[in-house]
């Protein structure tokens, strides 16, 4: 039995191991002000109503609810580790409500504390350079009192006085997420964070048997989709795609190096597995963010509505984030949302190029990920599985003339995660693998474009 | 034991990428530790390596004339963003045409880079340089 206590409904996904089938799925509302496990006997209810009674030999668990895992990020420069802090993070599940860089000032501080992180992550300086402003972000939490834990993974150099500087804090000593400029280290970061969660969190959150935040569960699939295991193959790099109601997530597996000779690649390296969460783009808490992020112009070409229109029923959606879609105006309106949640999403997430004309000729510039030769694009999360238009909504995913800069797939085929499957399988490829990556294969309803 | 922090790099639209790896070897070869972040660098780039790795010096390479367009400013950025006194060092072509060395150096120098290496200059001579200037 595999549970994913999501922040708005629980999901359980039956499967029979020895046979390597899937029994069932259902679902019903999380219940976190109460008690978890009021919804999922709910759900687990309306599973034995369709399949019959079964008898569980085992159970996994994954979490997004109660707030998912807040983490905040600290580094030095923000766009080396401050930024490989914030990947780092985003790669272990977790939801950054806070990236801060160079020294901390007080009122840096206090707002952190009034986010009341789950984890903070602590970093900056490569090994063997800049010390002085850890010490000093060290000693300024140092000053207050965190009851959350801190992960130490910047300069290894004053990883020791660190510890001494905030000893009396939860403090966790890890490797380096940025151990040298244009090298990424961010594994050891992602294990740690998941020992935590597991060690401390999940049981502060009343989430008995939980291994892994929902989005770990969710990479770990497309992981596994992608490289395969054993004599199966996977389905090679791909793009994931997950729209909810508050945040947009986007998964993608493989090195994202130029596909051509003639580019040169700058910033800061990439994860082979990324995920990107982007808290402004959702079908409902966060509607008005896809309008704001685009145009309430562009929301009104594609849904048809009137801007006036556009702007009533996102105020409203925002205001009751269960309703659904009843007429065909308002599923116009969520294909818009949806349709600009995947478009602005992913152009976050892939990286871009650009021309330069140098004294030697023209020559490209990539920074990110190039994933242009992508050739599978998987999507997922409510309001795509329940939509009629798939196939189109997943264009607003690839390549197009409007955005020619964009690195995102030119052409890939398209899967849906109908059963809405995804999480469970990865959380059922820490014990069965194999079973986890046939039923994906078999589950995902696959359509050419 | 490391002699010095360095931060290599050729700055602009410049992707001449030969003479940066011949230096990142030799500054190597001769014990320093070296960031080399090769061709088509900016200057926030630069600045951004050696506050992460609290570098000792910027050597900044131009072989496509446009060197003085682009490293200029450069200096003030550092000092804006803490590397107050950071060493910083020029070299390759780093202006257009047969223009008298002194007059370049002097250009240069005036934009608060500590030495300018002309062209034809070894990368012996400025690990001398890098030598005597990181002893002071």
């Amino acid at each position: 039995m595999l549970i994913d206590y999501g922040s708005t409904y629980t999901k359980v996904t039956a499967v029979n191991l020895p046979e390597a089938g899937l029994l069932g799925t259902a679902s019903a509302f999380t219940t976190v002000e109460t008690d978890v496990s009021e919804g999922l006997n709910a759900a687990l209810a309306e599973l034995s109503g369709q399949i019959g009674k079964i008898t569980v030999s085992k159970t996994l668990a994954a979490s997004s609810a109660a707030g998912g895992l807040k983490m905040v990020a600290v580094g030095l420069v923000p766009e080396l580790t401050a930024k490989a802090a914030s990947v780092a993070s985003m790669g272990a599940g977790a939801k950054v409500v806070g990236t801060y860089s160079f020294e901390l000032t007080e009122d840096d501080v206090s707002e952190i504390i009034n986010l009341s992180p789950d984890i903070l992550l602590l970093t900056g300086g490569t090994d063997g350079g800049n010390k002085k402003c850890i010490l000093h972000n060290a000693k300024m939490l140092s000053e207050v009192q965190c009851n959350f834990p801190i992960i130490v993974a910047g300069n290894r150099n004053c990883s020791g006085e660190i510890k001494k500087i905030l000893s009396g804090h939860g403090v966790y000593l890890c490797e380096n997420v940025m151990p040298a400029i244009g090298s990424l280290n961010i594994e050891p970061v992602r294990q740690l964070i998941r020992e935590i969660f597991l060690e401390r969190i999940v049981f502060a959150k009343g989430l008995k048997g939980v291994l892994m935040p929902t989005p770990s569960a969710v990479l770990t699939a497309a992981e596994l989709l992608s490289n395969g295991y054993g004599e199966v193959s996977g389905l090679g790099n791909l793009l994931l795609v997950d729209v909810g109601g508050a945040t947009t997530d986007v998964y993608s597996t493989g090195s994202g190096e130029p596909s051509r000779a003639d580019v040169v690649l700058r910033g800061l390296p990439e994860p082979r597995s990324k995920r990107t969460v982007e808290g402004d783009l959702g079908m409902r808490y966060s509607a008005a963010g896809i309008v704001e992020a685009t145009s309430a112009k562009r929301v009104s070409e594609l849904s048809g509505l009137a801007e006036e229109a556009v702007f009533e029923r996102v105020d409203y959606l925002t205001h009751n984030p269960s309703e659904l879609a009843q007429s065909d105006n308002e599923s116009q309106l969520d294909f818009a949302l949806a349709a600009l949640a995947i478009e602005t999403a992913t152009l976050r997430h892939a990286g871009s190029i650009e021309e330069v004309y140098t004294a030697a000729g023209r020559t490209y510039v990539q920074f990110g990920k190039d994933l242009t030769q992508t050739k599978s694009l998987i999507l997922t999360g409510g309001s795509l599985i329940h939509s009629a238009k798939q196939t189109e909504l997943s264009k607003f995913a690839l390549c197009s003339d409007n955005f020619p800069e964009s690195l995102r797939p030119r052409k890939a085929d398209l899967l849906i995660d109908e059963e809405y499957i995804l999480a469970a399988m990865g959380l059922l490829s820490t014990h069965a693998p194999c079973v986890a990556l046939k039923l994906m294969l078999e589950h995902l309803t696959y359509r050419r474009l | 034991m490391s002699k010095g922090k360095l931060i290599l790099g050729v700055i602009g639209a410049d992707v001449h990428a030969v003479g940066n790896k011949i230096l990142f070897h030799a500054f190597t070869d001769a014990g320093f530790d070296v960031t080399n972040l090769g061709v088509m660098v900016s200057q926030e780039e630069f600045i951004a390596a050696a506050i992460e790795t609290d570098a000792d010096a910027i050597i900044v390479s131009s072989l496509y004339g446009h060197g003085e367009l682009d490293c200029r400013g450069m200096r003030d950025k550092c000092i804006e963003s803490g590397l107050d006194g950071i060493l910083m060092y020029v070299g390759g072509n780093i202006v257009v045409g047969k223009q008298p060395f002194e007059d370049v150096e002097k250009r240069f120098k005036a934009m608060g880079f500590d030495r300018v290496f002309p062209p034809g200059s070894t990368p012996e001579d400025a690990i001398e340089s890098l030598t005597d200037d990181l002893a002071k």
